[in-house]
């Protein structure tokens, strides 16, 4: 099925400044294989890809194309000599018709758009060949997100592409659209094309490709069959070290009931109904994930248990006590940890210090004021301690979060959280974006407070997370609660329905 | 009252809405091509003033309109280039650059005026009505409607110009997805910074051309400030009209009359109103529709972003 070498990355260098994103990237690709490239966070990979696709220019290096070099000044290069990448954040124009997607930057500037048809036809033939259901006059942000990705990869094929690189394609897809897209990963092979896909996830790496690159520190450090590896190998050469795959993890003890939400209704930002009739308790000492495809409610359900947003009809109580409608300040007050989805924008202040970052909401408290005055050594102190504890790097408390990796700051955002040995925990994606070292750590200190006797809320997209943290898990589907599972790898077909709106009464039981 | 609900009484306010409204309408025609690539530029003001005295200055020298229309243009496109050089190459803040050019177009144009032309009192020779045949010789409305110069009857091919640039063709297409998501544009090989840069001076060209029609087209002489908030009124006919050329047109017609309406008003001693509070209309009706339209659906989801290649 694979054939000669299609494409040659030989000894890719590419620093930014002072960072060296790429230090000798050597990498073969066979025409019509699928190559992944597995790797941590900030190993490289994605610099490495864009270098292919066009977006960046390697510092040194050469690509070559069948054996012979070629300069690729841009992406529209890149696609002349058949390359093209269907990149994580994607790129369509939301309000366009896919149609007109696909023709953008195309042909000269003052070209009147008169006949669509003709593009119709041709995004119309393509798509049946390749059994995908993309529409070409349907507006891209009408579209779901694993719609979305198809128009993409569809728009690589219409320019001809006969490498496609897939940049972490699986992040933002339910497991059943996962599958889809393994299948179609494989009609394309078998159609002749050739994918590169990045990813961090070893079963569908093991899934899906014939051969697998792993990059470790801005290097590729070795490529294996995949019929010739295992992932605990593959873990290993991509961390340097062995990983626990599975966390050690002691039976929950339920305590009492410490957060209870009882017919919890409420609109999103933009006064659409998000959350419907929610109810569920945590108990302490218990970690309750809630799965769901982002855009569900989760998000919404989580600002409104956090004060975030204001609830519509139904009760929380929290110790026994109703706090609807409480501020975040007074939700603080009571106890209750939040690690937002989005740290960016609700959890750290990207140019203040790690020492700054970890008083933010508590630089009144007495430990760390006095007199309304800083009180600069406890919270060096402080900040130390968590620092040390989650092992984040720099171990500076004066240094600036924003020069930080994704994974440190968020170590650094669970750590501030647990500092205040809350008795509720509300955490919205622990270990989206984050490198495995640094989500073991998160996972444990979590699964450390749960046993100290926290009651845990863990909304997640990742069900890999709530498998390794979770003690039940709850689907949320178009903001309501489909059901309830235990948190089992073997169950993942009916959690994967469940997200899409399936009831578990009318799953069929596996046989 | 009876003379005010006079029949021939409104279809001359009709025809002096279109006439006060065509420098809006040509600012908002450009503000939406600078705003449709992401762009938030506010300070038309500024580019309108300077147009509307390069304008009156060249047809001073020459004696020529045309000419002056197209020195009204270049000047808009000059102090335009300024403010596209600090946004897109700079990237400074939109708002500060605007607020910066704004100033800059009121003292540079009153500096200038009263350094050359404010003891010299002259006016210049204006474009002058031309009357459709057929079509002004209508009962009651084809004098007031159909006897206007050629600058307010260009609004129309022009409006219609702007629709067909920017939704059919691919400059156009490729414009809106700069203001969309200009990443889109980068990864396809186009120069997200030329596109704005192409927006801003397309959008300063008409700004330059409303300023100048004041000058050239409306009154015959320049005087400082002669703009008197008509860029910003500009800005909220975008709005109001979602970014859709021809729904500024409309937007701007609306407006018009609001201006044609308090000039009549203000001719009504009768009523017993101080002037002043008529002459405040069109700023008050500006604030109104602000206020109704509190939405942002339909503005491009870049505006006023600077794009970091």
């Amino acid at each position: 099925m694979t054939g000669p070498t299609f494409l040659r990355l030989d000894n890719i260098h590419k620093r930014f400044g002072a960072v060296v994103a790429n230090a000798g990237v050597t990498l073969d690709v066979e025409q019509g294989e699928i190559h992944a490239l597995l790797g941590e966070n900030g190993a490289g990979k994605s610099v490495a890809m864009n270098i292919l696709a066009g977006v960046l220019s390697p510092s040194e290096g050469r690509i070559l194309i069948r054996g012979e070099p070629i300069r690729l000044g841009s992406p529209r290069d890149a696609i002349r000599h058949g390359i093209g990448m269907v990149h994580q954040h994607f790129m369509l124009v939301p309000n366009l018709t896919v149609a007109e997607n696909y023709i953008l930057g195309q042909g000269t500037p003052a070209r009147l758009i008169r006949d669509m048809g003709e593009v119709h036809r041709r995004i119309e033939a393509l798509s049946a060949r390749y059994g995908l259901d993309v529409r070409p006059d349907a507006i891209v942000e009408t579209l779901t997100v694993g719609q979305q990705q198809r128009v993409e990869i569809l728009k690589a094929l219409y320019h001809g592409v006969e490498l496609l690189i897939l940049d972490e394609p699986t992040a933002v897809l339910t497991p059943q659209e996962t599958e889809r897209l393994l299948v179609l990963m494989r009609g394309l092979v078998a159609d002749g094309k050739t994918i590169v896909f990045i990813s961090h996830k070893l079963d569908e790496v093991m899934a899906v490709s014939d051969r697998i690159s792993v990059m470790r520190d801005a290097r590729v450090v070795d490529t294996v069959r995949a019929a010739d590896t295992t992932p605990r190998e593959l873990a290993r050469k991509m961390v340097g070290r062995d990983v626990l795959m599975e966390l050690p993890r002691r039976p929950s003890h339920e305590g009492r009931v410490v957060l209870a939400v009882e017919g919890l209704t409420c609109r999103d930002e933009g006064g659409l109904p998000a959350v419907r009739d929610v109810s569920f308790e945590v108990r302490a000492g218990e970690i309750v994930g809630v799965a769901g495809v982002s855009g569900n409610g989760q998000t919404e359900l989580s600002l409104a248990l956090a004060g975030l947003l204001p609830v519509d009809a139904g009760r929380v109580v929290l110790d026994g006590r109703d706090v609807t409608g409480f501020s975040p300040a007074e939700m603080s007050r009571l106890g209750v940890a939040n690690v937002p989805e989005d740290r960016h924008r609700m959890g750290i202040v990207l140019p203040f210090t790690l020492a700054e970052n970890v008083i933010l909401q508590r630089s009144g408290d007495p430990a760390f004021s006095r007199g309304g005055l800083l009180r600069r050594g406890a919270i060096t102190e402080a900040t130390a301690e968590i620092l040390r504890r989650f092992r984040v790097k720099p171990l500076d408390p004066d240094a600036v979060i924003g020069s930080l990796s994704g994974g440190n700051q968020q170590k650094l955002v669970v750590g501030r959280e647990l500092a205040r040995n809350p008795g509720f925990m509300l955490i919205n994606q622990l270990t989206r974006g984050i490198d495995i070292g640094a989500m073991e750590i998160v996972m444990q200190e979590v699964l450390k407070a749960r046993d100290a006797g926290a009651a845990i809320l863990l909304v997640s997209t990742e069900l890999e997370e709530l498998f390794s943290v979770a003690d039940r898990i709850l689907v949320m589907c178009g903001g309501e609660l489909i059901g309830e599972v235990p948190p089992e790898r073997g169950r993942i077909e009916e959690i994967g329905l469940m997200m899409g709106g399936k009831r578990l009464d009318a799953i069929e039981p596996a046989a | 009252m009876d003379d005010i609900l006079n029949l021939g009484l409104v279809a001359a306010t009709l025809g002096a809405s279109w006439r006060l409204a065509t420098p809006l309408i040509f600012a908002a025609l450009g503000e939406v091509f600078a705003e449709r690539a992401g762009v938030l530029n506010i300070g038309i003001e500024g580019m309108m003033l300077t147009g509307a005295f390069t304008g009156f200055a060249a047809a001073f020298a020459s004696g020529s309109v045309p000419l002056g229309l197209l020195a009204g243009i270049l000047g808009g496109m000059a102090i335009g280039l300024v403010f596209a050089v600090f946004t897109v190459t700079v990237k400074a803040n939109q708002i500060v650059v605007g607020a910066a050019i704004n100033l800059l177009g009121m003292g540079l144009t009153a500096f200038l005026f009263r350094t050359f032309y404010v003891s010299t009192g002259l006016g210049v020779e204006i474009a002058q009505p031309i009357a459709i045949p057929f079509l002004s010789d209508l009962p009651v409305i084809g004098a007031a409607l159909f006897r206007q110069n050629a600058i307010v009857y260009a609004t129309i091919p022009l409006t219609f110009l702007v629709w067909v640039v920017l939704f059919r063709t691919s400059f156009g297409l490729t414009l809106r997805a700069v203001g969309e998501h200009p990443k889109s544009v980068a990864v396809v090989g186009r120069s997200v910074a030329a596109y704005r840069y192409g927006a801003i001076l397309i959008g300063a060209a008409f700004a330059g051309l409303g300023g100048a029609f004041l000058t050239l087209g409306h009154s015959n002489q320049f005087v400082e400030n002669i703009t008197s908030g008509r860029g910003f009124i500009a800005l909220a006919v975008v709005v109001f009209a979602r970014w859709s050329p021809v729904g500024a047109f409309f937007v701007a017609l609306l407006f018009g009359l609001f201006y044609a309406v308090q000039l009549q008003l203000q001719a009504q001693p009768q009523l017993g109103v101080p002037y002043q509070l008529f002459q405040a209309l069109p700023y008050v009706m500006t604030i109104i529709v602000l206020v109704l339209v509190r939405s942002r659906r339909g503005a491009p989801k870049m505006l006023g972003v600077a794009y970091d290649g």
